[in-house]
């Protein structure tokens, strides 16, 4: 019983705490009564399995009918003897952390081979999240190689939840608001796409309205940015010291000139300090870089909006540029001295040495943030699977649902619109301008995914994340919005960084040796998005963050509290677990001294160029070049949207530069372009599938091979310290058996996620494998061979 | 024109592939730089235009012999090459008339067996469209103009012969048999019981070769249940047959009723026999008609019948002409993925694997003995046996192995190669055709797909197998069943595939292949796992394909060159150690320098 001590003293003393968190009791009155006693059948989420049984951990109260039921093989007696196991738990809170409601005699139902089974322990809320403490987890002693020291096997952030949803008398109901009635079941699918179901049937009707109230409460209602959890436990947690980190965080001057000088672009742009203190704009980072021949002026003028802002240089000069669009006017007035503003602006950067420029507006090319959206909530749904059932009803008809949800589309624009413009920037050696009204969503996408495209810098793991710190956090992607972590506005909230992360996902597993991150990497950064602890996904702009470090008023120590980066994977894993973020198949790009630099460059230029620019003609390409530059000065100024999006010649010149590229050896440290046709566009299966027994293979998937190249560099590793020993020491040594570290045989193709979900080796079978064959009836009830057999008789 | 470069040219029949040659190499005049195996006799030549889906149109020169079609493009920069062995060819069309204006319009369109059409335009002038096109028609199907299979012209020869492969005799004792419950019988030995199956069956003890005679009355082309595979340790087995003649008076027969619990009874346990019929359950019900039918309750007390809802050949046929429509010669642009789900063909993919694990589910439990079949027991049937073995028993994932399995359970067993494939036959409407082994082999890929370490063999070995399914080069897959092939005398004059396949071992086996004895695997007949074999049926599209070689294995095989070097050098070590001659430090260089760059990033 020291768990339930150890808690509820740890709650005790936390008290005087808690009223610095609003009361929530009080905004949720507790109903009169609570409608769950009664029932005697055990049968949870409607699941229709006869064979249903709890497993060892079912435990239950002696507060409900002790009737055994027709779907328990256990009877509560013998429930009730194995009560005082359940409660040898720990609860392990983070600085800042304060325990807020909890309740006993939970159970939580897990699915396996078509029968349920329960574990039986304690559901509690905190302020940072909502965690199932059963015995289970903790009699089992085989420990996950994969674990993350924030966040347990049973935990779920409050900003993770997505949905929460209370099973009355077998029907679903979305849980949000205040309760007037309170569910015998709790469904709880999670940002993460897990899906818990937790049965409240032996709990106590006082706890069960305690928790299902605050949870609802804690995770489903606005709450203000200064009641993040982040800040608590900021101001808790011991002051971080600063840890090295090769991540470029872009946050002073001296990054953004070492960006510059790095893809030299420093003959043609300039960082600006113009916004130290946030006097230009509170949506642009302390420091950026414009062309050299933009005045400062003209960067005031409109909070710089109408600006070009460099993003980055190719190696042949020519820039990828984005732009913060003015909003469209209703006032003639207005809308006239902006066009003669953008005029001016265009002049200043057409001129040498910015020769041409080609402008995007992303917001006519691309799907809107609520398209992406609606694609995403369609998408994910496909995944938050209840039960086998569904697994298998929706596995008929399931590349329809697929198509449907538009979301895999939405990641193909993307891809191929980071193609158009490396296809500008690269084949035609020509400037690109992203437009969107804040150049701070799409823009980041097209910009991000050029820039790992082009070059390979961006995809090295300390690369990829000063990358997102330039594109994402300074480039002031509105991550509170997006993912909506303060439940203040549905409207804002669209998953823009996620569908980033899946197009780069695309390139990972159609280009595995190219980086040196893995799936997993991204998969772990996917779910870093909801973890308040961090404040790399938290703010809304750069601006917001430091105005809101400075507390006003906040606690006494506040002054120099410090907030912890996502890129400090040491927070979230071991050293033992982060080997599985690095990719064993990358190999670096060999490094070069000064004196071989400059002929190497040529030679990588001329393997990224295509045939096509050396081939073909040139009078057809200066033709096309000039037609371009004159139609761009007819019409500067204008609000240029899609140039020549409509011409035949951009067609052209994509499926050439596409086709002519992909018939080459991949260099994999040169440029890489994506397969974009439909087989080459798949579903990020790891992220997707990984909690969901029945997509199981067992020692099966991609991890399979993984684990074998992984072994081998060990197996090669302890040759070689092997051989350094015979040199040094000539002792005659008989050859060793070497070490098999990892057994790759039975490890889940959902390693290291769902490690060992489905315990048995009997294989899943489809339940539902009905199909119609509509336009083919007639062949289906043909004979495979007509002979009558009953004459051969 | 042919703006691509080249660079692949690893497709197993190195068709289509363009290479880019030395420009000197111009004396491509005669014969020279075309390929010929022994045996091989050029026929005719033709200038003519290739009309590439991909690279537009290209001038060539086409070469027909008695076993291919070689296109060698004029220009030499690139090359382009057409290398097709004739048997690959379904049917041959005059496109354009006298009357065609048209650039390229006049001239042949080829359909081909392997998921592509060929194109060649010809001059009007000069009767040289009717010339080839008779030369191709009477090379392209011998069978039907009095010509031998070119394999039996084919005078290659191989270090391995792979007709050693598989002898059923050592196979059967593989599995522990013949024992106490099961026989090994020649009653077949001269095709008299039953033509289809080959001479040697293993078959319940406890029956006799009278019996046998009497149950081969009441199944469909006297194809009565014999053994493919027991459990070695729950001696469960997996049976197969054709159908019973049950017909619509619902006939019973005492001997067939008796014959199946005999087999039930064999594995020592009490539980019923399983039946999986392959058959939707309409469709069984509807063979009654004719004569057939399935195992009713009434008279098999002691048997469980399932179907399987495993479509006929006639619909798989379909599938496969809908998939082509979407791959090629585009790939379908918009809704790829409904388009994909209206081909219908990972869907059956799907069922055909679902019905497999539930096969080696039900023998691996232990609990019964199981029997399959569906109508005639050569399709479906084959499809099902051998999937279950190959889930169940980890021989079959080796190259020799699976080897064994496709002669024992596709080849002797009668599945109808010839009339399926259409072997050297000009009827390429023939009703009879379908493409069952190609549904199978797409089986075995999701399976190594979904376990890439499990099998010997890697992807091309699937490929080469499916090339040389059509190409007639080998005799391993002519003619219908053993009894017309020993009649033909193929194993004297022809040669097996599996030679040139394990003459050539290291090409077709894969790297990651862990070796496990004994462990059952299933693969998930998810559609969430089941993809499009793009490597086979999108291969021809330059656009599409996958990077050859494979960049992971390729990283494998260089650690394991890497290990194996230190291996080799650390025991050189160990001798000049034993000599007690210490200056070994030239031999160390080399090694830390190879480690350099794989030292990267663990």
């Amino acid at each position: 019983m020291g768990g339930v001590n150890y808690v509820s003293r740890r709650r005790a003393a936390l008290q005087p705490e808690e009223s610095d968190e609003e009361s929530w009791e009080e905004l949720v009155p507790l109903p009169p009564s609570c409608p769950l006693a009664g029932t005697a059948a055990w049968s949870w989420g409607g699941r229709e399995a006869p064979g249903a049984m709890l497993g060892k951990g079912a435990g239950g109260s002696g507060a409900k009918p002790a009737k055994p039921s027709f779907v328990s093989y256990v009877s509560p007696e013998e429930i009730h003897k194995k009560e005082p196991i359940e409660k040898e738990v720990n609860l392990h809170l983070l600085p800042g952390e304060l325990l807020l409601c909890e309740a006993n005699t939970v159970l939580k139902c897990v699915q396996e081979d078509g029968s349920n089974r329960g574990a039986c322990g304690k559901l509690i809320c905190t302020n940072f999240k909502i965690a199932f403490l059963g015995d289970e987890s903790a009699s089992d002693d085989n420990e996950p190689e994969f674990k993350n020291k924030i966040i347990g096997e049973n935990d779920i952030t409050l900003h993770c939840i997505d949905h929460i949803y209370g099973v009355y008398d077998e029907k679903k109901k979305s849980l949000s608001g205040q309760l007037k009635k309170y569910p015998e079941k709790l469904i709880i699918y999670c940002k993460d796409l897990r899906v818990f179901h937790f049965c409240l049937r032996y709990t106590k009707e006082e706890e069960v309205k305690r928790i299902v109230s605050g949870i609802v409460h804690h995770s489903q209602t606005p709450k203000l940015l200064k009641r993040l959890f982040l800040f608590s436990y900021a101001t808790a947690a011991p002051t971080n010291t600063d840890i090295q980190n090769q991540t470029v965080m872009f946050d002073a001057i001296k990054d953004w000139r070492e960006e510059l000088e790095r893809t030299k672009g420093n003959m043609k742009y300039k960082v600006l300090s113009a916004n130290e203190a946030y006097k230009v704009s509170e949506k642009l980072p302390l420091y950026f870089v414009v062309p050299m021949s933009l005045s400062e002026e003209s960067i005031l003028q409109y909070q710089g909006r109408g600006i070009p802002i460099w993003c980055w240089s190719c190696h042949n000069g020519a820039s990828l540029l984005k732009m913060s669009a003015f909003p469209k006017e209703q006032e003639d007035n207005t809308s006239q001295m902006h066009k003669i503003f953008l005029d001016g602006i265009y002049k200043t950067i057409n001129k040498p040495p910015y020769e041409v420029l080609k402008t995007d507006d992303l917001s006519s090319s691309l799907p809107s943030l609520q398209d992406i959206q609606a694609a995403y909530i369609r998408f994910k749904q496909l995944f938050l699977i209840d039960n086998s059932t569904d697994f298998w009803d929706t596995d008929v008809k399931w590349f329809s649902l697929l198509e449907s949800t538009n979301w895999l589309e939405i990641v193909r624009r993307c891809l191929k619109k980071a193609i158009e413009v490396a296809e500008y920037l690269e084949g035609q050696n020509t400037n690109v301008l992203l437009v969107e009204e804040n150049a701070s969503d799409l823009c980041c996408v097209i910009s991000s995914l050029v820039q790992v495209m082009m070059d390979s810098h961006y995809r090295t793991k300390f690369g990829f994340q000063s990358l997102i710190q330039k594109e994402w956090v300074m480039g002031g992607h509105c991550f509170l919005d997006r993912c909506n972590h303060l439940r203040q506005n549905d409207k804002e909230e669209a998953p823009v960084f996620l569908l980033f992360l899946d197009c780069v996902w695309q390139l990972v597993q159609q280009y595995p040796p190219a980086f040196e991150f893995t799936e997993t990497y991204l998969t772990v950064l996917s779910d870093s998005l909801y973890i308040p602890i961090f404040s790399t996904f938290f703010f809304n702009s750069q601006h917001q963050k430091d105005t809101n470090m400075s507390g006003e008023g906040h606690r006494a120590q506040s002054s120099h509290f410090r907030f912890l980066s996502v890129w400090d994977w040491s927070v979230q894993f071991e050293s033992k677990a982060q080997v599985l973020l690095n990719n064993p198949l990358y190999v670096e790009k060999p490094k070069l001294d000064k004196s071989q630099r400059k002929t190497t460059r040529f030679k990588h230029q001329r393997q990224l160029s295509l045939p096509l620019t050396q081939t073909k003609t040139s009078p057809k390409r200066g033709f096309f070049r000039e037609e371009t530059d004159h139609f761009i000065k007819n019409i500067l100024g204008k609000r240029i949207s899609k140039l020549i999006n409509s011409s035949d010649e951009l067609h052209n010149n994509f499926t050439e530069f596409y086709d002519s590229w992909h018939c080459k050896p991949v260099d994999f440290h040169g440029l890489l372009l994506p397969h974009i046709d439909g087989p080459g566009i798949k579903v990020w299966a790891q992220r997707y599938l990984r909690w969901i027994p029945e997509a199981q293979l067992l020692g099966g998937g991609t991890v399979a091979t993984a684990t074998k190249i992984l072994d081998m560099i060990e197996e090669v590793q302890s040759l070689q310290k092997k051989m350094d020993e015979k040199h040094s020491l000539t002792v005659p040594q008989g050859r060793e058996a070497l070490p098999m570290l990892r057994n790759s045989a039975r490890l889940s193709s959902l390693f290291p996620f769902a490690l060992l979900q489905r315990h048995s080796l009997k294989p899943v079978l489809p339940t539902s494998t009905w199909k119609d064959l509509e336009d083919e009836d007639d062949l289906a009830k043909r004979d495979d061979e007509f002979v009558d057999l009953s004459e051969v008789i | 024109m042919a703006s691509s470069s080249p660079k692949y040219n690893s497709n197993s029949l190195e068709s289509s592939s363009i290479k880019r040659i030395p420009k000197d190499g111009t004396k491509w005049e005669q014969n020279e730089e075309i390929p010929r195996l022994p045996g091989e006799t050029s026929i005719t030549d033709k200038e003519v235009i290739y009309v590439c889906p991909f690279n537009g149109a290209v001038k060539g020169r086409l070469y027909v012999t008695n076993y291919r079609l070689y296109l060698r493009s004029v220009e030499l920069d690139p090359v382009v090459i057409l290398d097709v062995p004739l048997g690959v060819i379904a049917r041959i069309e005059k496109m354009g008339g006298a009357s065609s204006r048209g650039e390229n319009s006049y001239g042949l369109d080829i359909t081909c067996k392997d998921m592509r059409n060929l194109r060649f335009a010809l001059k009007q002038e000069g009767h040289s469209r009717r010339d080839i096109f008779e030369i191709l028609t009477k090379y392209a199907f011998p069978q039907s103009h009095n010509l031998p299979f070119f394999a039996f012209v084919n005078e290659e020869k191989f270090a391995e012969n792979g007709w050693m492969v598989y002898n059923p005799m050592p196979e059967y004792r593989r599995q522990g048999l013949p024992n106490e419950q099961w026989r090994v019988t020649f009653i077949n030995e001269h095709y008299g019981l039953c033509d289809t199956y080959p001479s040697l069956l293993v078959v319940p003890y406890n029956a006799t070769d009278d019996d046998l005679k009497k149950v081969s009355a009441f199944r469909s082309r006297n194809r009565i249940p014999v053994l493919s595979w027991i459990h070695p340790e729950n001696q469960a087995v997996v049976m197969r047959s054709s159908q019973p003649l049950v017909g619509m008076s619902g006939k019973r027969n005492k001997d067939d009723e008796r014959y199946l619990d005999i087999i039930r009874d064999a594995n020592g346990q009490i539980s019923k026999l399983t039946i999986y019929d392959a058959r939707p359950s309409v469709n069984a019900v509807a063979n009654k008609a004719t004569g057939g039918g399935y195992e009713g309750d009434d008279a098999y007390p002691n048997a469980e019948l399932f179907f399987l809802d495993i479509h006929n050949i006639h619909v798989m046929r379909e599938s496969l002409k809908k998939l082509k429509d979407i791959v090629y010669p585009n790939v379908e642009e918009s809704h790829w993925l409904s388009s994909l789900e209206s081909t219908h063909w990972l869907e059956h993919i799907k069922l055909v694997l679902t019905g497999a694990i539930q096969v080696a589910d039900k023998v691996s439990s232990g609990k019964s003995s199981v029997l399959v079949h569906c109508s005639d027991g050569w399709d479906r049937t084959a499809q099902l046996t051998s999937l279950a073995m190959l889930m169940l028993d980890s021989y079959y994932r080796t190259i020799v192995g699976f080897e064994v399995l496709v002669q024992k359970e596709w080849i002797s067993f009668g599945h109808k190669f010839a009339s399926r494939i259409g072997h050297g036959d000009k009827n390429h409407a023939d009703a009879d055709r379908s493409p069952i082994f190609l549904q199978f082999i797409d089986c075995v890929w999701q399976m190594s797909k979904q376990f890439p370490t499990a099998f010997e063999f890697n992807e091309q070995f699937l490929i080469t197998i499916l090339d040389h399914l059509y190409s007639c080069r080998f005799g391993t897959f002519l003619y219908n069943c053993e009894s017309v092939r020993e009649k033909e005398k193929v194993t004297e004059r022809t040669l097996s595939l599996w030679s040139l396949i394990n003459s050539e071992k290291a090409k077709h086996t894969n790297p990651f292949y862990t070796k496990e004895l004994n462990r059952a695997l299933y693969p998930v007949a998810s559609m969430r796992h089941l993809e499009l074999w793009v490597n086979y049926y999108i291969r021809w599209n330059p656009r599409i394909r996958q990077q050859q070689p494979n960049p992971v294995e390729q990283r494998y095989m260089e650690l394991l060159a890497l290990r194996d070097d230190y291996m080799r050098r650390l025991e050189e070590l160990q001798i000049t150690n034993n000599s007690k001659i210490s200056n070994s430090s030239a031999s160390s260089a080399s090694p830390s320098q190879m480690m350099s760059h794989v030292q990267t990033h663990f």
